[in-house]
């Protein structure tokens, strides 16, 4: 195997074109290596070489990143490297956000493994650690001695496809990304390990720091429910019989959008559950008791509601990721919106 | 209460005349076996088949799996009030099987079920690739309904469990182990130093698929209570659930709960272990918040400094371990929960469906969205065709060349909450 090819990002700082003044400074590639580059290359001997480096300032990257992107990544395509490094940016808030985007956006569109580094407080960090590797490293330039080698070794460690390990051995941020291990002492041991240091005030760590939820403020209630357009959602796996988007049991890997177009009542003919977390008996009896189509039907002929919107979209909330969960309301609000709908009924199980 | 727990290590099974145990080598009558499960009017047919491990064997879909055990002395029989009287059980001697268990399995019920390898990369995530299993597969009548289907194939494992677990009644055991909780004043008394430790013990209690039975009440049906934790021991509490089967608690499970094994590991050492306090973990926001009261009062009535909680199931049940771990705390006793995560398959989501700051300290049985390949196998005992619609399967998940691509939520005990596995996730 010869040698890998690095294309490297750095600042206009880095790159010698100047300070705070030349910020706004246009992408930019050079052949080989610039400013940083010599120390990467002195740790990378003769496992790897930087075929090129983009230069860009960073005030013109974070105002302009769609445009800095479209000509940044061809720059780096047409060098077909092997691994992607940017940086290191320590403490330079818009220099870190540029190197996680170009990071970011070249593990996508080229498909080749990517990786940075910068400070813990950089704003860099929260926004793309979920992302991309970013190894840790001191706040000022004055570290780069130290972290230039970690990056070369990461970067080769990273082209040469080993595998990295956990976060502490191999010195990057922790991305939030739950990775599941055997270990030594079953789980129940090391509950009762944790509680006696727990009793006793001594330190202990915890397998999962719990999460920070984001709540949702409830909208203002509905002023004139009987001019108001009314949709149906639920999690509760409410599908057409024989489920014909194969919505998963658990999880969901998709939500459906079904026409209720003439239907006033949901029977075991034409409708049932997906869902694999609950007692379907009831539901597949009657699916109205999860998705009350008959009833918001009553309520449409009777004037108390305006209408019931013509669609409903149903997932399984079993297992669902948050993830997952978030982006398909995302989508199902947009088109609920854009169909005038006043209020949405979320039914869960 | 006293229990003395011997353990005759069972080194194989095999079909054979007449059921007994020698040697270490437990032969079954297969005749007798079937016309016991069929004395239940709602089972068609039923195969019996013998699994060891490393066969290239597949059992899907799994619905318990239960150990074989006797009541050798003392009050009550195994599993009271459904196999046996009630009476109160947890003392004297009970042997057991060690190394061999009942698997009831065929055509699903829900969507619950889960997958067994015996060998291959699957069978590390689960404890049930390392017993020698007697699988019943079970063919229910046309037309039974679940409920009826789900209460006929949970009896007829308990009731073969009693069966086989009969043969070991006069056996001498290679193994003997003494569990003993004294009534809690004395229990007090005897460790006035240490601190006093008790165990919250959820069960799920959702519906069919979801329920747990203790002394044959539904659990769904009663408020917290305490136990000894020797009844457990006994079968006192049997699973009726294996909804996403990963984390479900088998009635095995129950049988050999591993956190009051550990806690009794330390007892009279570094803690002084009282007892248990089962609670239940239902669909009604009313049941949940006087179930977790209940809990936290029962904890505070115990005088407890510290507890640890485990959960079953997840989900909905979060919100159950939540509460029960805040209001446990806000009484200032400190727990340690156990759970598992669903934190996608990619493993960058939230892993809980609640959270608190309270707890502060958790042990985790691991992702079980993580996604994993099981291999074809040469013998499938049960079916395959329910593969890609169980918890945690998807369209495709089942290939033409008979491997299955699906989340480990598919398989036996993967992620179970007692801690019963060596799995864990960390932080990437």
């Amino acid at each position: 195997m010869g040698k890998l090819r690095i294309v490297h990002y750095i600042n206009q700082f880095y790159g010698g074109i100047g300070g705070e003044d030349k910020a706004d400074y246009q992408p930019e590639v050079r052949e080989g290596h610039v400013g940083p580059g010599m120390a990467l290359l002195q740790q990378f001997g003769e496992a790897a070489e930087i075929v090129a480096t983009v230069i860009c300032g960073d005030t013109y990257f974070n105002e302009n990143v769609e445009q800095a992107l479209e000509v940044i990544i061809p720059m780096i395509e047409k060098h077909n490297p092997d691994v992607f490094v940017a940086g290191p940016a320590f403490n330079a808030g818009r220099y870190g956000m540029a190197c996680g985007a170009v990071c970011k956006a070249v593990q996508e569109k080229m498909n080749i493994p990517v990786v940075t580094a910068m400070y813990a407080e950089n704003p860099g960090v929260d926004s793309f650690k979920k992302d991309i590797y970013i190894l840790q490293t001191g706040s000022s330039a004055a570290d780069m001695k130290k972290s230039a080698p970690k990056l070369a070794d990461f970067a080769i460690k990273l082209g040469k496809k080993e595998e990295i390990g956990l976060p502490e051995v191999d010195g990057y941020h922790e991305r939030g990304i739950r990775k599941n291990v055997f270990v030594k002492e079953r789980g129940s041991k090391r509950a009762v390990d944790m509680l006696i240091k727990k009793i006793k005030g001594e330190s202990f760590k915890t397998e999962y720091p719990m999460p920070v939820f984001d709540t949702v403020e409830p909208n203002p209630p509905v002023k004139y429910m009987w001019k108001a357009k009314i949709a149906l959602v639920t999690s509760g796996g409410i599908v057409p019989k024989n489920n014909p988007d194969k919505i998963e049991s658990s999880s969901a890997s998709k939500y459906g959008k079904y026409d209720l177009e003439g239907v006033f009542d949901l029977t075991d003919e034409g409708y049932e559950t997906a869902h694999g977390g609950y007692d379907p008996v009831y539901a597949n009896q009657d699916a109205d008791r999860v998705l009350p189509v008959d009833v918001l039907r009553d309520l449409e002929k009777e004037g108390h509601i305006g209408s019931l919107h013509r669609y409903y979209y149903a997932t399984v909330g079993n297992g669902t990721s948050v993830a997952n969960a978030k982006a398909y309301a995302a989508r199902i609000a947009t088109e609920l919106k854009n169909d005038g709908v006043h209020a949405v009924i979320l039914t869960s199980t | 209460m006293k229990l003395e727990l011997g353990k005759i290590n069972i080194k194989s099974v095999r079909l054979g005349n007449k059921t007994e145990v020698k040697e270490g080598i437990l032969t079954i009558n297969e005749d007798c076996i079937k016309n016991l499960v069929l004395e239940d009017e709602r089972i068609k047919s039923v195969k019996v088949e013998i699994a060891t491990p490393g066969d290239k064997t597949r059992i899907t879909p799994v619905k318990d799996v239960i150990e074989p055990r006797v009541k050798v002395s003392g009050a009550g029989g195994m599993f009271p009030g459904v196999r046996t009287k009630i009476d109160l059980v947890g003392s004297g001697r009970t042997n057991v099987l060690s190394g061999v268990a009942v698997v009831t399995c065929g055509k699903i019920v829900g969507f619950q079920e889960g997958i067994i390898d015996m060998s291959g990369p699957g069978a590390d995530f689960t404890p049930f690739s390392q017993t020698c299993n007697v699988c019943l597969v079970i063919e229910p009548f046309d037309g039974l309904t679940p409920y009826d289907y789900e209460e006929a194939a949970r009896n007829a494992g308990l009731r073969i469990a009693e069966y086989i677990g009969d043969t070991g009644k006069d056996i001498e055991p290679d193994i003997l182990e003494v569990y003993e909780t004294k009534p809690l004043l004395e229990a007090i008394a005897e460790y006035p130093d240490l601190p006093k430790v008790g165990y919250v013990y959820m069960l799920q209690t959702q519906g069919l698929l979801h329920d747990t039975y203790v002394y044959g009440v539904d659990a769904k049906k009663m408020v917290p209570t305490i136990l000894y934790p020797t009844e457990v021991m006994d079968g006192a509490i049997i699973s009726g659930n294996c909804v996403s089967a990963c984390d479900k608690n088998t009635t095995y499970h129950h049988q050999n709960n591993p956190i009051i094994h550990d806690l009794y590991e330390r007892h009279g050492k570094d803690l002084n272990f009282l007892g248990v306090i089962i609670t239940n973990e239902t669909v009604y926001l009313a049941d949940k918040e006087r179930s977790s009261m209940w809990t936290a009062k029962l904890c505070k009535y115990l005088g407890l400094d510290a507890a640890i909680i485990s959960q079953e199931g997840f989900g909905n049940p979060d919100t159950d371990l939540i509460m029960n771990c805040k209001k446990i705390e806000a009484l200032g006793i400190k727990t340690v929960i156990v759970t598992d995560e669903y934190a996608g398959r990619d493993g960058k989501s939230q892993s809980l469906a609640d959270a608190d700051k309270a707890a502060d300290a958790v042990v985790t049985g691991g992702n079980a969205n993580e996604v994993i390949l099981l291999p074809p196998m040469d013998k499938i005992i049960g079916i395959l065709k329910y593969t890609d619609k169980i918890a945690g399967g998807f369209d495709g998940s089942l290939r033409p060349d008979g491997s299955i691509e699906a989340e480990i939520q598919v398989i036996t005990g993967s992620t179970n909450e007692l801690g019963f596995n060596k799995m864990t996730a960390v932080g990437m």
